[in-house]
This record gives C-alpha cells, structure tokens and sequence, in this order.
C-alpha cells in the first residue's frame, strides 16, 4: 500500500510516500516562503528521486486542520486536484493527530499545541498502546489554561511539541504540575511522513473519501460569519427581554 | 515560466481545461480552439455573500474548495471529454482576492502534474477582454476595449493577442463598486449593478446632476469615488432638508454620470488611436443601459462594436480558456511554484 501524504497546516510545508514499512521519501521545509510557491515543487522533486510512478499510489493523504486557513486549503487543493487526475480516493487527517503520531510509542500523554492566535491553540491529548494511538482529547481550539488544567487531572508526565510551544512555554512551565519536556526539533512539527502512516491505518479500515467531498475542517467559523452569529445573538437577546 | 514557441508541436485542435476562482464564483470550462466553448460552468456564491453586503474574503475561499473538484468534473462531463483529451490546463492567477486565487492555482498544478498536461496561469482581466472573441469570431486585435467589473474599470487598447497597452484605469473605486455602494446607500442591497439599472429605468437620468470627475494628469483615468460621495450627500441633504427622496432618480442619475464618462473616454480613445473596433467586457459590461449608449456612441464614429453575452461578461471559466489558448500558442507555460498575485498587472508575464 502506497500513501501520499501532505501537510501544509502551518509553517511547515511536508510532503512523504510511504509503502507499507517504508518511507520512500520526505520533503519538509520550514521557512518562510508560501506553501503555494513550495508543497507541488517539493512533490516534484521527491517524486523525481525515487521515480515515483503517480498512478501506483493507492491515496493521499493530508491534514485536514485545523490550522492556518489558507495553508489548509493549499494542502487541500492540492490533494483533491492529484485526486481528481490520478483518480485516488483522499484520506483527511486531524492536524493534531498527525502531530501527535510523530512521538508514536511513547509511554508519556502527548499534548501537541499549534499557536491558533486570538488567545487559543489548537490541541488534543493523546496516548500510545503501542503503534496505536489514542485521543483522550480530541483535537479541539481551547485557551491554554483550559488543556494544561486537563493535563494536570491525568497526572501523568506528558510530552508537549508543536508550533506552539514557543508561545505557551512560560504558561506551561508555571502552571504544568505534572513532570513534562518539549520534544526535540526532528519530531515537534508537523512531518508528512505520520500523516502518511495515520493514512495508512486510515485507509486499512475504509475511512478515505471522494476527492470531490474532502474539505478541510478548520475548527474555526470565519469572522465574518461569528460576527454575523454574534449579532443574531444580540438581537434575539433583545426581543427576549 | 518559459516560452518554447518553436518546440510546439502542431496539432488541429487544442482543448484546455481552464479554472477560475478569483472572486466569488467557482468555474471551469472547456474551450476548443480558444474560441469554442464547449463547457461553461459556473457554481455562484451570490446568494452567501447578500447576508453580509458583499463579498467575505474568506467565506468566498472556503466555498470554492467545497466547490471546485464538482465545477470542474462538470465541466469535463458537460463538454464530453476526459483529462487525457486536454492539451493544456489553465488558470486564473491574478489579480483578484488573493486566498480565493490560492484555491484555484493550487487545484490546477495538482491536476496538471498529475495528469501530465502542460499548465498556463492566465491574467484575470485578459481573460474578460478575451471573453469578447466567443461570440465574435471576426474579431481580432487590435481594438479598444473597457473592462468594468466589481473590482476593475480600465480602458486598454490590445494591440495583439496577449499585448495589452493600459490607456487609464480607475484612481479609487471600480465602475461596479460604485455602483454597490450607491445601491447600499439608496437600500437595494448587494449585489447593487443589476438593482440600480432595473430601478433606474423607473427614474430620470437627468433629474439630478451628479459630477462626472475628470482626472487632471491622466485623460483617460476613471474616479468614481466623487460620485458616489456626491449621491451620499445629496441623500443626507434631502433627509437634512425633510424632502422626499425618489430613489429611481437617483439610480438613474448616478448611472447615467457614471455611463456618461465611460463613453466619454472610449470615444476619445476611438478618435487619438484610429481604431475601427471597440470592445466592452467585465460584469458591468452586462448593463443594457451602458451598452446601448456605447453601441449608439460606436456607430455615430463608425467603430464596430462588440460586447459579450452577459454570461460571459461576469466572471467564468471560458473567457480565461480563450485567453489560455493563445498563450498556449504563443509557448506560455507556468512551473509548478506558480503562486497567486493578487495585484498582477496587465501584460506582467
């Protein structure tokens, strides 16, 4: 089985070809430059170097957020438009599931935290049986205080990593009552290469979709849209009263 | 991007796939020939972007990646081709908003790496002047030709397929974006260029003078923020003064300055370039009123002139499948770190 898989989330652009037990390649740049200019080229080049035949690919996998709105949709895009030309079904994965899987095996809780900005990161909490990987909190955006004060109730020693470990780290180090370190830099962002593994699991069990149906989820309304809720929620407390 | 002109190898009929995700319309289409159409399909968001009185940013680009692998599968179905019978895929990289254009650039190099096919990034607005040579098989360049839409109002004289010379070009506001915001101001909603021509044939284009802004340093520059200023304070005057106010008028006057002053530069342009055609496109292009007076200005000078169905006047797939194609001919070809340029100008390759 050969998974393609794609991440362009947040500042991170990854892209791998796993087959079975082998990554054949990993692409992943961490630099300023846009995804958009970055993520087909680097498929390009890795594609070249192991002279990747495009229709021996069973899916592709990508995150499919949260994370940056537009990255998501570059990410997106991508896979449903090779979707749609190579004729491959897609496998959308949870962003902070994929993070999460770079610490597979571990014995400690896994806490991936991405800067969502707006005083929220985007996280869940995980653990390891295993090569299996399971979410004690599933990927959700809360405030800081709100997934440390979680941590803290396990009460077990939890390995934090993401892009958002730089912005919560002084939080983390006063409040955090449970034993806890960041993940060195090789594992702490986003890799294609577990989006591509959690693909495979993923297709294993069937859960792929049309490239025509995969969206991206970004755990977030636009704020044209909250603001529109928001006003909705004024003027029905108004009448109420 | 390279040009290979002399590589191409020749061949009778050249089909490309084009997308186009600039605004808020999801679009793609088959063209055969550049001016053949055999599929033109168009998902609108309209409908969505009423509820906020114009178009969100990001809701436009959240709808099209819902939206484009169904606009573009139709697109094929309905033209009765696959992927492996293109030649070429094609896609609208600028100017336009730029998380929208991300959505469609992305959609396509993945399309054309996968399936191998060659890719051509289009400018948006060759794409609508472009939109004038489907219907008009006889047309070629050069001529004149006035591009208004919601977010451009330029007078360009193409001087070759793919050669474009901007003449003037709006210091502020869009033709169409005026008009939006004239029919904010007098209650008509969004999207407000269909709203204040149906209204303004109830009114008296002559009732009110609204100013018809020249710009000092540049003949054939557009301003439309002055009339529109002028409209609002004539509203808050009346409202000051307790007077009714007759808003067929006002949509009837507003229009008329503004069609007045695109006719005004066109036929001056007519006159110092000597050209014998001229051209209209873009979504304002669509008002009966503003093509009735170009059509009457035209024929009194002599000048043919052309205007594309309305279909083709908004934004769609076809006009930049047209635009692609002599492109293609020309040996355009994009790599795949092509990106979206929000603010592309005319003729930057």
């Amino acid at each position: 089985m050969k998974i393609l898989g794609l991440d362009s989330s947040g500042l991170v652009a990854s892209v791998a070809v796993v087959e079975d037990d082998n990554l054949l390649a990993e692409y992943t740049v961490n630099y300023k430059k846009t995804h958009s200019q970055t993520l087909l080229p680097m498929l390009d080049e890795i594609a070249k170097m192991i002279e990747l035949d495009l229709q021996t690919i069973d899916a592709i996998a990508v995150a499919k957020g949260p994370g940056s709105f537009t990255g998501l949709r570059i990410g997106s895009a991508t896979a449903k438009g090779l979707g749609l030309a190579l004729d491959k079904p897609l496998i959308s994965i949870p962003t902070v599931d994929g993070i999460a899987y770079n610490l597979c095996g571990s014995g400690n809780l896994v806490c991936p935290l991405m800067d969502a900005r707006r005083n929220q990161t985007y996280t869940g909490l995980y653990e390891f049986c295993g090569k299996s990987m399971e979410a004690l909190v599933s990927q959700c955006a809360v405030g800081i205080e709100e997934i440390i004060t979680i941590v803290n109730t396990f009460e077990r020693e939890t390995i934090f990593l993401g892009d958002g470990v730089p912005v919560f780290r002084d939080y983390i180090e006063t409040h955090c009552q449970v034993p806890f370190w960041f993940a060195p830099a090789h594992l702490n962002k986003q890799r294609a290469s577990a989006v591509a593994v959690l693909g495979q699991q993923y297709y294993a069990s069937g859960k792929v979709e049309t490239a025509a149906a995969h969206r991206p989820d970004y755990l977030r309304l636009s704020q044209a849209e909250r603001e529109q809720l928001e006003k909705q929620r004024q003027a029905e407390k108004g009448t109420s009263l | 991007m390279k040009r290979e002109r002399n590589k191409m190898e020749k061949k009778d009929n050249i089909l490309i796939l084009a997308i186009e995700t600039s605004c808020d319309e999801t679009a793609a289409a088959v063209t055969q020939n550049g001016r053949t159409v055999l599929s033109n399909v168009i998902s609108s968001q309209i409908e969505l972007h009423k509820l906020y009185g114009g178009v969100v940013p990001e809701i436009a680009s959240r709808k099209h990646i819902e939206k484009i692998n169904q606009v573009i599968e139709e697109a094929l179905r309905e033209a009765d081709k696959t992927l492996e019978d293109m030649d070429a895929i094609a896609v609208t990289y600028g100017p336009g908003l730029v998380g929208a254009l991300l959505v469609g650039v992305a959609e396509a190099k993945a399309i054309s790496f996968g399936a191998k096919k060659p890719l051509i990034g289009v400018h948006h607005i060759e794409g609508h002047i472009s939109a004038n040579y489907i219907e008009n098989p006889d047309l070629e360049p050069p001529f004149l030709c006035l591009v208004v839409s919601g977010g451009h109002t330029h007078l360009v004289k193409v001087n070759d397929y793919g050669s474009y010379e901007i003449l003037g070009r709006t210091r502020d506001d869009a033709a169409g974006e005026a008009f939006d915001k004239v029919a904010r101001a007098i209650g008509l909603g969004y999207p407000g260029g269909p709203k204040i021509e149906k209204l303004a044939k109830e009114g008296n284009p002559m009732a009110i003078a609204f100013p018809r802004a020249k710009v000092a340093d540049g003949p054939y520059d557009f301003s439309f923020s002055g009339v529109k200023s002028a409209v609002i304070n004539y509203l808050n005057g009346c409202k000051m003064k307790g007077e009714p106010v007759v808003a067929a008028d006002i949509a009837a006057s507003f229009q008329n300055a503004v069609i007045q002053v695109l006719i005004e530069h066109a036929m001056m342009a007519v006159e110092e370039f000597g050209l014998d055609k001229f051209a209209i496109a873009g979504g304002v292009a669509s008002n009966g009123t503003l093509r009735e007076g170009m059509r009457r200005a035209c024929e009194e000078k002599g000048v043919r002139f052309y205007h594309p169905s309305p279909i083709l006047c908004t934004d769609n797939a076809a006009m930049i499948g047209t635009a692609a194609y002599y492109e293609y001919l020309a040996g355009t070809r994009h790599g795949w770190n092509l990106n979206a340029v929000p603010n592309l100008k005319l003729g930057q390759r």
